[in-house]
């Protein structure tokens, strides 16, 4: 299973890093996204997968699968989302002052693309 | 810490005040006030004389950053107390003659207080027992100096002047840095009398001559040595009492205070023995070869200056041969004698020329010598004065010029005839540069007096006509001069006083031999060659216009400037060029730079370490956990291959939902919770956004595939699988998480541990985390609502 995880997070990131390369601005954003996505997998899977019960004290039970690995996911999905926000709103300024979502075009260059 | 050391701070010390006082100063000038300065240091360093003279050093140590062997010990033995003497002598006199020179319309506290640093950092540095500590002083000077070329700052050519100066300088002082923390290193200590002893140490190191060549490039390049002299025409600009103090008689030759301050160490080297002596004679001749075709006075003086220096220079390095061979070489004393003799006679004559020029440019306001001449009537005082100095300057009796300049000669002769100089059969080169130098010496000594004042008087020319300068302005060269007829008179007054302690200094160690400088000592080859130059010396002077023109043929792309001046393009040009080959401005450059980094940096490391590997225990894999997989994979080559953005939102909401569905599986409810409202709320977001794009964009259309992109996307990738693949086989230690869950109800009263990790074991990442959402929230807050266009004024029309 973490194998499975590893290749599909490393499929993210590239995905992401692709996308990041583009220059649409929301296109970036997007890959932001799917950056944070393939790394909150990536820390999950180090924590280890599907050993033990959901982490929450229960009678009787001994095993329980990593907490914190999803403590630290939980403050960087908030994270992430703040930023994703802000940007996203950046974005929406640059659109409407601006009338391009085209990185080069922003930069005052004929764009070609 | 004595007086010595607070003494050495007066001048920089009593700037200050100047300028503190500066607004209740209105009728006297500013000068009179900064004179008593090097007048009082004057006569306090003459107070040294009965020590020296009686063989003894002044020795003050002060521990300053002990740590770094970095001390302010001062210490005055001959050679230092030579120089300080020169620097307030001569100070004195240049301040003397500043206030004449320069009107109160000027901004006459920033001079002084210039001259006044200068003054600190030229006694520092032949004050300075510690090599750190002379470095200190050392761009000090050049800082100063600096600042003092570019006093007029509104003259194009003195700020080019002042840059050029201060970059050949400091790339030489850096140098010289270079070498001393060599030398340093070397021997334990910066202490250079404690180096001294040493040098048998030093000697046995085989990469010396580094330190050798560093040092001597600092040396060099201070002192205005071939090919580093040419900063010091360009120096020019400044106002003629700098000229007079700084670029003829002190700081050009700190590099020589430097050479013969580091003789005892280093003469052993033949490396520093033809270095100096042929540099210095390379200077010597191709300056004053180049000093006859100047138009400037002031040009002939900064060449004549040059040339001087080279020949001081010379005459340091034959010392050094001498030293090498015993104490008691011939050659060693007289070269010796005659460096330190010539270096206390170029101070006067030199002094005493600039400040005429100075005169003659403040009385006629120009300094051309195809416009000047028949100067000679209108002012005969100045005439007498520059006549006396200029003779002496070309080597004529009675004056010091002609008994220096006659030990040189004889120096010359003896290196020739020297047993071991290993030159063989060219030691005749010797005294052949040196007398062709000093005819070019003698020409231009003679022209700078015939065409200044001799001749007739062109008053169309000239943009004033000239009286005599006031005697403000003469008192300085008028004793200057007196002391070139006075030293040519009685030599001897100095021999004793202050030659014989230097040559000691310079040898560190006392020899019993006194110093006797006669004017006539038979006849022998320095006599005859002196007539020579005198008579070749005349009738190519008398022939001057006749081969005058043979300078034009000496092209532009020759000359040394040219190259300076390339040089200083080409750098700027390279560097631009390198720059803008990679500062595309583009942000997706910048991006496949750190991408291309990161993955060759796990290339390159996976490829060093030799890797172990075990996998350790793993979850096993259900049908729902692939289905999930598959619908990330699929929605996100969708994104990637999506014609419309609204497609691509929804698909990346889709891969969201999906990392919310993978966490129910992995256990993780608070996760998974979290992750489905937020993705809710970005995917909105990501909406109105959208919403609010251009309508009719270009990127609506598919995009085409990016081979380059998909390149660095992919090795990326295949890094990041790398990474999780590796760590995945080399856990090392356990997890910490037993201790949360074993004490998650006892400690934190809860039962969820992540929620408990969160908010008690953990609870400053979310007081930090709640922060970040605050700032953006605000931060939104403000981007939306707060619209000033470039004038700050409030912009309603968005397009």
């Amino acid at each position: 299973m973490e194998i499975l995880t590893i290749f599909l997070s490393g499929f993210l990131v590239a995905a992401a890093v692709y996308l990041m390369l583009s220059k649409s601005l929301i296109r970036i954003i997007i890959g932001t996204g799917l950056l944070s996505h393939g790394v909150h997998l990536m820390l999950l899977t180090m924590g280890g997968l599907k050993h033990g019960r959901v982490p929450v004290l229960t009678e009787g039970v001994k095993d329980y699968s990593d907490p914190l690995p999803q403590a630290l996911i939980l403050t960087a999905i908030v994270i992430s989302f703040a930023v994703t926000a802000y940007f996203l709103v950046i974005a929406f300024r640059s659109y409407k002052e601006l009338g391009t979502d085209n990185l080069e075009a922003m930069k005052g260059v004929h764009f070609d693309d | 810490m004595t007086f010595l050391h607070i003494a050495i701070f007066i001048p920089i010390i009593w700037a200050i005040i100047v300028k503190s006082l500066e607004r209740f100063i209105h009728r006297l000038h500013i000068g009179w006030y900064v004179l008593p300065v090097p007048v009082f240091l004057f006569i306090y360093f003459l107070t040294y004389i009965p020590i020296i003279k009686g063989g003894d050093v002044h020795y003050s140590a002060m521990h300053l950053m002990h740590h770094f062997m970095m001390d302010f010990n001062l210490y005055i033995d001959g050679l230092s107390l030579l120089f300080a003497l020169l620097i307030t002598g001569i100070g004195s006199l240049v301040v003397l003659y500043s206030i004449g020179y320069l009107s109160q319309k000027e901004q006459l506290s920033h001079f002084y207080i210039y001259l006044l640093m200068f003054m600190t950092a030229m006694l520092g540095v032949v004050l300075s027992d510690n090599l750190l500590m002379l470095y200190l002083f050392w761009e000090l000077t050049s800082i100063s100096s600096f600042l003092l070329i570019s006093f007029w700052n509104n003259r194009a050519r003195s700020l080019y002047g002042a840059h050029k100066s201060m970059i050949i300088t400091v790339f030489g002082g850096v140098m010289m840095l270079g070498g001393f923390i060599i030398i340093g290193n070397i021997a334990g200590t910066f202490n250079i009398h404690e180096i001294i002893p040493q040098f048998e140490l030093i000697q046995s190191t085989p990469s010396i001559w580094i330190a050798i060549i560093l040092i001597l490039l600092g040396a060099f390049t201070k002192s205005a040595q071939f090919p580093f002299y040419i900063w010091l025409p360009d120096a020019m600009e400044a106002p003629t009492p700098v000229s007079a103090y700084l670029h003829s008689a002190t700081m050009v030759k700190a590099g020589i205070y430097l050479v013969a301050r580091l003789t005892p160490i280093f003469s052993f080297h033949d490396l520093w023995i033809y270095s100096v002596s042929f540099v210095g004679l390379i200077t010597l001749v191709w300056a004053s070869f180049n000093a006859v075709k100047q138009d400037d006075l002031k040009g002939v003086l900064a060449f004549s200056t040059v040339s001087q220096l080279g020949m001081i220079m010379s005459m340091l390095g034959l010392a050094a041969f001498g030293y090498n061979h015993g104490y008691n070489d011939a050659v060693f004393q007289v070269a010796t004698v005659g460096a330190i003799f010539h270096l206390i006679n170029h101070a006067t004559f030199k002094g005493s020329l600039f400040m005429i020029v100075g005169i003659v440019d403040h009385e006629t306001h120009t300094r051309s010598l195809k416009k000047l001449g028949g100067l000679m009537t209108l002012m005969p005082i100045t005439t007498g004065i520059a006549t006396v100095t200029a003779l002496s300057m070309a080597g004529v009796p009675p004056f010091n010029g002609f008994l220096s300049k006659e030990m040189f000669i004889n120096v010359m002769y003896m290196a020739m005839d020297a047993p071991n100089n290993g030159f063989n059969n060219f030691g005749i080169i010797f005294p052949i540069l040196a007398i062709i130098g000093s005819i070019f010496t003698f020409i231009y000594s003679i022209m700078f007096v015939i065409k200044t004042f001799g001749g007739k008087l062109n008053k169309d020319d000239i943009p004033q006509v000239p009286h005599e300068a006031p005697w403000l302005m003469l008192t300085s060269p008028l004793i200057l001069a007196v002391l070139v007829v006075f030293f040519g008179l009685f030599p001897n007054v100095l021999s004793e006083t202050i030659i014989e302690p230097a040559r000691n200094a310079m040898l560190h160690q006392s020899i019993e031999e006194h110093v006797h400088i006669s004017m006539f000592h038979g006849v022998n080859k320095a006599l005859i060659s002196t007539i020579v130059i005198f008579i070749i010396g005349s009738i190519l002077f008398y022939f001057l216009k006749s081969w005058i023109h043979l300078y034009d043929k000496h092209p532009e792309k020759l000359t040394l400037n040219y190259y300076y001046d390339r040089l200083l393009d080409f750098s700027s040009l390279i560097a631009r060029k390198i720059t803008q080959s990679y500062m595309t401005g583009f942000t997706r450059t910048y991006l496949v730079y750190l991408f291309s980094f990161l993955s060759g940096l796990t290339l390159f490391a996976l490829v060093m370490k030799d890797i172990q590997y075990s996998l350790p225990k793993l979850g096993q894999i259900t049908i729902v956990e692939i289905t999930i997989t598959l619908i990330i994979v699929i929605s996100t080559t969708m994104i990637i291959i999506a014609k419309s953005r609204l497609f691509s939102i929804i698909m990346l909401s889709c891969v969201g939902y999906s990392m919310a569905l993978f966490f129910v599986f992995f256990r993780a409810p608070d996760l998974a919770l979290t992750q489905l409202a937020i993705e809710t709320i970005t995917t909105a977001l990501f909406l109105i956004c959208f919403y609010h794009l251009p309508k009719l964009s270009r990127h609506e259309e598919q995009r085409r595939f990016k081979i380059g992109n998909f390149i660095v996307a992919i090795s990326v990738g295949l890094s990041v699988i790398a990474i999780g693949l590796l760590s995945l086989g080399n856990k090392t230690f356990d997890s910490i998480s037993q201790y949360y869950i074993d004490n998650v109800y006892k400690l934190g009263a809860g039962e969820n541990m992540v929620n408990v990790i969160l908010v008690d074991f953990r609870g400053f990442d979310t007081l930090f985390e709640t922060v970040v959402l605050a700032i953006t929230g605000i931060g939104i807050y403000i981007l939306v609502k707060l619209r000033l266009s470039k004038g700050g004024r409030r912009n309603e029309k968005t397009r």
